[in-house]
């Protein structure tokens, strides 16, 4: 909320500076976001009157003006201006007047004709940011007058962030007071005193959805010359309170609003049929909106209605058509009190944020209705004249907000506080903060918070009250004294910050992507998934929930090798969205893209790009952190968005925790990206659960190692062959080593040779020739008969 | 006959020539071998005349000592020089650079997140996680956000349906780890939060670090004590913090806390608005609301809750300055984290 710092200092001056002041309300929870001048920084510059106003001889769009600025002879100025008019009062720099960012205004020539001075617009003062002409002040403007003291510019706009609790501060009233409660002065505010009807004429008001409209007041004024100009002070109150001058009395309700936070509107009588109604939007009424846009209501919004149709969504905007006209002869003020869950969330339902919803969700003084009434109906007569009629007011008691009696525990203030308020501090603070206390017992209050203080509620928002008078700076600091807690040390799970440590050695980089995607991409990823799509997402790019970590993952890659890297290795960890039969699911993931050279490019590098198995290699390393000796194997598998020849699920402990391969070629091409890229996506469960090691006998009996090569087809699982060796050899098997695979054409195309080392050892003695003989002759004759193998000469 | 003196000198000299084992085992062979000629004298000892024998027999085993070591020593020396070469021959250029083990990195977020987890798993706050998409009741509703409550439009949510959304906070994992666990708690809850907002200071997607103790006999003096350090270890720096009065539901009395500009050390700089101070972190006293939905006694327990915004920190801890970055993964961006 913007405001002016004089006008709240017409309410409450206490003795400080603009600095103090900002500060004080900031750290009573009102952040101030900024403070700007209402006006640049200038000299020299009074208030004149065009006295004459010829065309320039020799430019068409100039003028050639005499003005007076009671000197003893009118200055004559050449203006550019397109409304400057004989009897026009407008400011005026004289010469040797500095205007903001320091341009001085010196004797000129302007097409041959002298000008001494400038006559000047609001822009031209940094008043606004934009005018489209001379700043027109009123006739009675004193000729020579400052203009800084004529339009008292000596003033700030002070802009205070107001958090949601603190709708009672959306006004100069609520601001005065919380001022005057910080310095402990008291707030002077303007006398309203009920006027005397002038005539009888009142229009029937009917509450008929009282749980949500409760308090209502309104008033017939007659006769309301509504061509009168706002006076000028009203204007410049608007202005510095961010709010814009439309007509007197539009302009009236909304000062009424900055000034004690009720909202009003101003019906023109002559529009409205028999009677004011409240009442709940039937589903599928429209309304015309004053800015024009028509809206189609739902049931749940509350409306302000005559007999034949709606006038305004109540608290938030008036309708076209129902409000103030030029025409407008006979006006119908109205200010009510809308319950704020009534009005709250309506009218971002339906696009729309006003002063006005703004202040009515946050909630309005339910007794000030009355009370705002008068005041603009002073107001409105002061300055268009008219006849009032008498105030209506409906009011449905019990559904109005009833001031909730709250107790108050000097001990509890002292438990949440850590601190020891003294009865009578806590009486001082609570009083100053126009709030009733009455002693239960010593020590224990019942205190009844305003009407204006929604915020109020229960003892720990009192204790908040008290700290934040006192100052959240001035209570004490010191360190928890907490009883020690034990932490879980197992080994059953390996943390995550373990594979992130071990995946940057192995020369990964961490990557974060967004958790939403872009449908296209996540579509080439995952055909097969249909993913949760948000419904009010921020771009079409960033419209669905990744079932892969892959989309965001090659995004990362392209970014890169646009930009001329092209040795990557991300991986990332986060959660993966999948939606199912039996509904949503998060999995937290492990997963990577590898793409370039192996290696970094070095006069000593292998050269070369990375492959399926350097990759492979990376994963095994990481399923083996968490030890335990749990197995994992890799079996050739399929998966849609990968190279079908080189794809495998990674099994760990029997379970299928991800996939590792080479992206397809095809949704490379569709990606844009250079390849090969290699990827891989693991459950993150399955990669860190693992167990304690086991201790086994260490042998000290001598290892045997026999080498066997054999010859098997191209189609034979080396991984399976591995496997089966293993299973045959049995408990003398130390360890085999597959340490050369060879292809080539002395084997004939579909052949390959295997070569490994086997070692063997025997827990409690040394092996003798015959049993190594025939363990191996067992190993070569399963190898015949399961694989085909034949021995390698 | 050649004297011994002449046979040493002569043998000396070759022993001096041999180039290399074979020669020097010729020299060896030639002078002191069986047909040698220093054999030879000792062979014609009997030709002396008999008082001149022993004597001589004498001078002739000294000069065959000598000459034994002369070859000792040249085939020694001729080994060293031998390996002198070897070892000249195999010098390398040591200033090449060392055979390539590049190294990854944490992203920064991660790091920040991390750091922030150490200092306070070093008080016992365990870390806990929580699911990303939400039900209102968890994002919202048992954190005292009612349905259209204004404090809504402070949080730009992203929906999926009425009652799904992506958590716009990680205070929700308070909700569920206050479910399923009594006090004393003591928990950190890091993670990635959604808010449907994006320009140049805010990504629909960053990360929040929220903090939860509930125990007896915790205040607000307490809250206060915890983040100060905290924010000052996590700068490593002995800065100003100051508690501001706030508002969030979940909290009451809410702060937020500001500290000393990073930058300017709080003499005002554009990155502070030249106030002198930025602000960090919201917190509070747990709310009794929200005590009361998790059905944790507010009257037996009290307790605090913070949250703090991590690509924040991270941007003034190392001076980032533009907060997309975090979410670009440029190479050459990450690789400063290393």
């Amino acid at each position: 909320m913007l405001f002016s710092e004089k006008w709240l200092r017409e309410w409450v001056n206490p003795d400080c500076s603009s600095e103090d002041l900002v500060a004080r309300l900031t750290m009573a929870g009102l952040e101030v976001d900024g403070v700007n001048p209402v006006a640049g920084e200038f000299s020299a510059v009074v208030v004149g009157q065009v006295v004459s106003c010829e065309p320039h001889p020799d430019a068409d769009k100039l003028s050639l003006c005499r003005v007076d600025v009671n000197s003893a002879e009118p200055l004559t100025i050449v203006c550019g201006a397109s409304n400057v008019r004989v009897g026009l009062k407008i400011p005026v720099a004289t010469v040797g007047a500095v205007l903001p960012g320091g341009h001085k205004i010196k004797k000129a020539k302007l097409r041959g004709q002298e000008s001494f001075g400038m006559l000047c617009s609001e822009e031209e003062l940094g008043m606004a940011d934009s005018a489209d002409g001379l700043l027109e002040l009123p006739e009675d403007a004193p000729i020579g007058l400052s203009i800084r003291e004529y339009l008292t510019l000596d003033d700030q706009i002070i802009d205070v962030d107001l958090t949601p609790n603190r709708g009672d501060c959306l006004s100069m009233a609520g601001l005065a007071r919380e001022a005057g409660v910080l310095y402990g002065v008291d707030v002077v505010s303007p006398s309203i005193e009920p006027l005397s009807p002038t005539h009888d004429e009142v229009f029937p008001v009917r509450l008929s959805a009282p749980e949500h409209c409760a308090h209502y007041a309104g008033r017939v004024i007659k006769g309301v010359d509504v061509q009168a100009s706002t006076p000028l002070w009203m204007i410049e109150k608007l202005r510095r309170g961010g709010i814009r001058s439309i007509d007197p009395v539009v302009d009236v309700t909304n000062y009424v609003m900055l000034e004690l936070g009720q909202p009003m509107h101003a019906f023109d009588l002559a529009n409205l049929s028999e009677r004011v109604e409240v009442r709940l939007a039937s589903e599928g009424e429209t309304l015309v909106l004053l800015d024009g846009q028509e809206i189609t209501l739902k049931d749940d919004s509350l409306v302000i209605a005559d007999a034949e149709k709606v006038l305004a969504l109540a608290g938030v905007m008036g309708g076209q058509g129902s409000g103030v006209s030029a025409a407008t002869k006979d006006v119908f003020l109205e200010s009510a009190y809308f319950n704020p869950i009534s009005i709250a969330g309506r009218a971002r339902s339906y696009g729309l944020h006003t002063d006005s919803s703004h202040r009515f969700e946050r909630g309005v003084d339910y007794e000030l209705q009355v009370k705002a009434v008068e005041r603009a109906s002073e107001l409105l007569i002061q300055i268009c004249g008219g006849e009032l009629g008498p105030v209506v007011e409906v009011t449905e008691e019990e559904h109005l907000p009833q001031a909730k009696q709250i107790r108050l525990r000097q001990a509890r203030v002292e438990k949440l506080l850590g601190f020891a308020m003294s009865a009578q501090q806590i009486k001082e603070v609570i009083l100053r903060l126009g709030m009733q206390i009455e002693e239960i017992t010593a020590g224990e209050w019942h205190v009844l918070a305003p009407s204006y203080r929604f915020d109020v509620e229960i003892e720990e928002d009192l204790v908040e009250e008290l700290g934040r008078i006192y100052g959240y700076s001035n209570l004490p600091t010191r360190m928890p004294d907490m009883s020690m807690q034990t932490q879980k040390i197992s080994e059953d799970q390996l943390a995550a910050s373990r594979v992130a440590d071990c995946l940057v050695d192995l020369d990964y980089q961490e990557a974060i992507t967004y958790s939403f995607v872009d449908p296209k991409i996540q579509s080439l990823l995952d055909p097969e998934l249909k993913p949760l799509t948000l419904a009010n997402p921020i771009s079409a790019e960033l419209s669905v929930m990744r079932t892969t970590l892959w989309a965001g993952l090659l995004k990362a890659v392209q970014h890169n090798q646009n930009r001329q890297q092209n040795r990557i290795r991300f991986f990332e960890m986060g959660h993966r969205f999948i939606v199912s039969e039996s509904g949503l699911t998060e999995q937290n993931v492990l997963a990577g893209a590898v793409a370039g050279p192996l290696r970094e490019e070095a006069w000593t590098s292998e050269k070369g790009a990375v492959d399926f198995y350097d990759v492979k290699g990376d994963i095994e390393i990481i399923l083996g952190l968490a030890g335990g000796g749990v197995s994992c194997q890799f079996e050739a598998a399929s998966h849609p968005s990968l190279h079908p020849g080189q794809c495998c699920s990674v099994v760990k402990d029997g379970q299928k925790i991800g996939y590792l391969g080479a992206l397809h070629p095809k949704v490379q091409q569709g990606l844009s990206l250079d390849g090969p890229i290699y990827l891989f996506e693991l459950q993150l469960s399955g990669v860190l659960s693992g167990g304690k090691a086991s201790f086994s006998e260490v042998s000290k009996f001598p290892e045997v190692r026999r080498d066997l090569a054999v010859i098997v087809g191209q189609e034979v699982a080396a991984g399976l062959l591995l496997e089966g060796v293993e299973r045959v050899a049995g408990e003398l098997l130390k360890n085999v080593t597959l340490f050369d695979v060879y292809e080539g054409a002395s084997l004939g195309n579909d052949k390959k040779s295997l070569a490994m080392g086997l070692t063997l050892q025997h827990a409690s003695r040394t092996l003798n020739d015959s049993e190594v003989n025939s363990l191996i002759d067992s190993v070569v004759s399963f190898l015949k008969q399961e694989f085909n193998a034949t021995l390698r000469d | 006959m050649d004297s011994l003196d002449s046979i040493v000198q002569e043998a000396s000299a070759a022993i001096a020539a041999a180039t290399d084992n074979q020669s020097l085992d010729s020299v060896r062979v030639a002078y002191l071998g069986k047909k040698g000629k220093v054999t030879g004298l000792l062979k014609a000892l009997g030709k002396l005349p008999k008082d001149q024998r022993p004597q001589a027999g004498v001078e002739i085993n000294k000069a065959k000592v000598r000459l034994l070591d002369a070859i000792n020593v040249r085939r020694e020396n001729m080994a060293d020089e031998l390996l002198l070469a070897q070892l000249a021959q195999e010098k390398i250029d040591v200033t090449l650079p060392g055979r390539q083990a590049s190294r990854g990195g944490i992203h920064p977020v991660t790091r920040t997140m991390k750091r922030i987890e150490s200092f306070f798993g070093g008080m016992g706050f365990q870390s806990a996680t929580g699911p990303e998409v939400e039900t209102d009741y968890y994002n919202f509703e048992a954190l005292n956000i009612p349905a259209h409550h204004p404090a809504r439009a402070m949080h730009d949510t992203f929906y999926f349906k009425a009652d799904q959304l992506l958590r716009t906070h990680t205070s929700s994992v308070q909700i569920h780890t206050m479910e399923s666990q009594e006090p004393p708690i003591r928990i950190i809850c890091p993670g990635r939060v959604y808010r449907c907002d994006s320009d140049l200071t805010h990504t629909p997607m960053f990360h929040q670090v929220e903090g939860l103790l509930v125990d007896q006999g915790v205040s607000f003096a307490d809250l206060k004590g915890i983040l100060q350090v905290f924010l000052q270890e996590f700068f490593e720096k002995d800065l100003n913090v100051r508690f501001r009065p706030s508002y969030f539901p979940f909290t009451e009395p809410s702060a937020e806390v500001d500290i000393e500009c990073v930058m300017c050390d709080g003499k005002g700089c554009r990155v502070c608005s030249h106030t002198g101070w930025l602000e960090v972190l919201g917190c509070g006293l747990v709310h009794p609301k929200v005590f009361a939905y998790s059905n944790i006694d507010s009257e037996k327990y009290t307790g605090f809750a913070f949250g703090m915004g991590v690509e924040r920190l991270a941007m003034l801890r190392y001076g980032v300055n533009d907060l997309r970055l975090f979410f670009e993964n440029d190479l050459n961006f990450l690789r400063q984290f290393q």
